[in-house]
């Protein structure tokens, strides 16, 4: 098991630097000028000579070559250089927001798996049946509502009942976790319903797979209860396909985040995400680019291990 | 008993479809309004979008849904009802044209993949799992943050880019897995030793075999699209005014209006989940009925 996990992890490491070396690249095409931006947007004539000036002050002036040997020696460090826009570190752009969008996306999975596991396994256990046919309607819909769109109306919601929306997103976990549940509440909502019909959705098609295999058949045909067939026998095999599924929508839900923290303006890793794109901010955009590719291949690094951890045939295949 | 009975090849119809899928028959069934509503717009809707009529605008406290706006007007006193079904227009556009390119693209990737194997189809792997490991969200704002704005016969293709490259992986990917069976059939060895080249074999032989499988991730995909435009759009990223887009609709919408005009709020986001819904109920189905076992 050792021997496998320390392959998984080392094998993480040219995936990364395969994306760094692309983003870098791709993104070194961008037309927009983040200069021109940030020196007009406060008005006035800008010359041409203050400019050129100011790039080559941010290093934007510099050979691509040197400017990549910068990056690329950067980042085993953690430097993700400064943000053309602010200029702070990028790093510390991302450290200061990635709590609220962590926390958010902790909370709406949690969320998820609970509408989802009910939803799913009745579905698949009553096929075909009314209570099928609604609950495919409710998760195929979840699917197609604009996750800011719900949150819009959850917001109209609270404030026709409630009266006054709190102050999103201003009171820490740590400091009054009740208040800060409140706030934190109707965005996980908001991402979660679509959350949960895909893995509702999932686990219903897994365990109607699992339910026609042969050691099911062995298993009812030697008398085993119905109840016990389902859980031990159909269920744990159905759950490996959900589990992969729950971490990687988790890994994506930056996807979601990016929509749902505008709406609520959250001052996440997603409203971070849309800003550096608006302002040219090439640097942070990097970035952040390459935090949601490090938080996917973690992630999938831990399901394989559980899987490997569960299913001994992986372990020794390779 | 003299005659044997041979089976006839069964023949699946239209009306096969609707029998055996009501519920893909009724997201088909709202896909067609929805296109006639998108061709026809100028006779169905009552009004030209870009029309302002500034007694109805909710900010002098009008613009309730009333006879004349049947569905409201929004802060800038349009009709509501005309800027969904021009939106329509958008949305399907868009919608239709990114899915096209991002499964065509994908289906001549994966094919090629398949059919070349050894070294070329492992660096092609590669580079799908790269995609991969992007949320498709992110990826079209990397590409939107790329691509300049592009605005031809009133089409953002740039929109278009940005929504068909993320699809791109996902359909090389299915529609690989689906001609590495195909590439060691016999008619595949023939073509190749008849002389024909790698082209013809590819687009002649192979992607043909791939149609079921590929019209089904289209349909899904149409769907993903125009919720992704609409996501755009809303960001401020897509499509911008005064095209008449749905998630536009939804962009900077005043708080004050939450209270005051939910109607500008809840039409455009039900016009986006309706069109999404009869597309995903529609690929749903016809996964169903095509290719049960298909995962996307």
């Amino acid at each position: 098991m050792l021997k496998y996990a320390i392959k998984r992890i080392l094998l993480m490491i040219p995936t990364l630097l395969a994306v760094a070396v692309i983003v870098f690249l791709v993104l070194r095409v961008v037309p927009g000028d983040i200069v021109e931006l940030k020196l007009t947007a406060e008005g006035g004539e800008v010359s041409l000579e203050q400019i050129e000036a100011e790039k080559t002050r941010l290093g934007l002036n510099d050979p691509l070559h040197v400017q990549f040997i910068k990056y690329m020696s950067g980042l085993p460090r953690g430097d993700l250089g400064i943000s053309l826009w602010t200029e702070e570190p990028v790093s510390a752009e991302i450290a200061a927001r990635i709590g609220l969008s962590f926390e958010l996306a902790l909370l709406s999975t949690i969320l998820a798996v609970i509408i989802a596991f009910p939803l799913g396994t009745l579905s698949a256990l009553f096929r075909g049946t009314i209570l099928d046919y609604i609950i495919r309607i409710l998760t195929i819909g979840g699917i197609a509502v604009p996750s800011f769109w719900l949150g819009m109306l959850l917001i109209m919601l609270v404030l026709a009942t409630i009266g006054t929306l709190p102050p999103l997103g201003t009171v820490s976990l740590f400091a009054d976790p009740l208040v800060n549940l409140q706030q934190m509440i109707w965005p996980a909502i908001s991402v979660g319903y679509r959350y949960s019909s895909v893995v509702a959705r999932m686990l219903r098609s897994s365990i109607l797979e699992v339910l026609s295999e042969d050691y099911i058949r062995t298993a009812r045909a030697k008398g085993l209860y119905e109840k016990i067939v389902i859980v031990k026998h159909g269920m744990r095999n159905a759950l490996l396909p959900t589990v992969t599924v729950i971490g990687l929508e988790f890994a994506f839900l930056l996807g979601g985040l990016v929509v749902t923290e505008s709406v609520f303006n959250l001052n996440g890793i997603g409203k971070l995400f849309v800003d550096s794109v608006v302002r040219n901010d090439l640097n942070l955009l990097q970035g952040l680019v390459l935090t949601v590719a490090t938080a996917f291949v973690v992630v999938n690094l831990l399901i394989d291990l559980f899987y490997a951890a569960l299913d001994p045939r992986i372990r020794y295949q390779s | 008993m003299s005659k044997m009975n041979i089976a006839k090849p069964k023949r699946r119809t239209v009306w096969d479809f609707i029998k055996q899928q009501p519920l893909g028959f009724i997201g088909l069934i709202l896909i067609l309004i929805m296109s006639i509503a998108a061709i026809f717009s100028p006779e169905v809707a009552p009004y030209h979008p870009e029309d302002v009529d500034f007694e109805a605008s909710p900010a002098l406290g009008g613009g309730q849904p009333s006879w004349d706006h049947l569905l409201g007007a929004d802060a800038f006193g349009r009709d509501i009802l005309s800027r969904l079904i021009y939106g329509a227009r958008t949305a399907l556009s868009i919608g239709f044209l990114s899915a096209f390119i991002g499964c065509t693209v994908g289906a001549i990737i994966g094919t090629t993949s398949a059919y070349f194997g050894g070294k070329i189809d492992l660096i092609i792997q590669r580079l799908i799992d790269l995609m991969l490991s992007f949320p498709i969200v992110v990826l079209a704002i990397v590409v939107i943050a790329v691509f300049p704005k592009t605005v031809v016969a009133g089409i953002d293709i740039n929109v278009i880019i940005a929504i068909a490259i993320p699809f791109t992986p996902k359909v090389a990917r299915v529609i690989r897995s689906q001609a590495l069976t195909i590439v060691t059939l016999p008619y595949v060895d023939a073509a190749k030793s008849a002389g024909f080249s790698a082209t013809r074999t590819i687009f002649r032989h192979i992607l043909p075999n791939v149609t079921a499988p590929y019209l089904i991730m289209l349909t899904a995909f149409i769907g993903q699209a125009i919720l992704l435009e609409a996501s755009l759009s809303y960001l401020g990223l897509g499509v911008v005014e005064p095209t008449p887009s749905w998630g536009l609709m939804l962009s900077g919408v005043n708080s004050d209006y939450y209270r005051t005009a939910a109607w500008m709020i809840i039409y455009p986001g039900l016009a986006v989940s309706i069109a999404v819904f009869s597309f995903n109920l529609f690929g749903d189905s016809l996964r169903d009925w095509l290719d049960p076992k298909l995962k996307l």
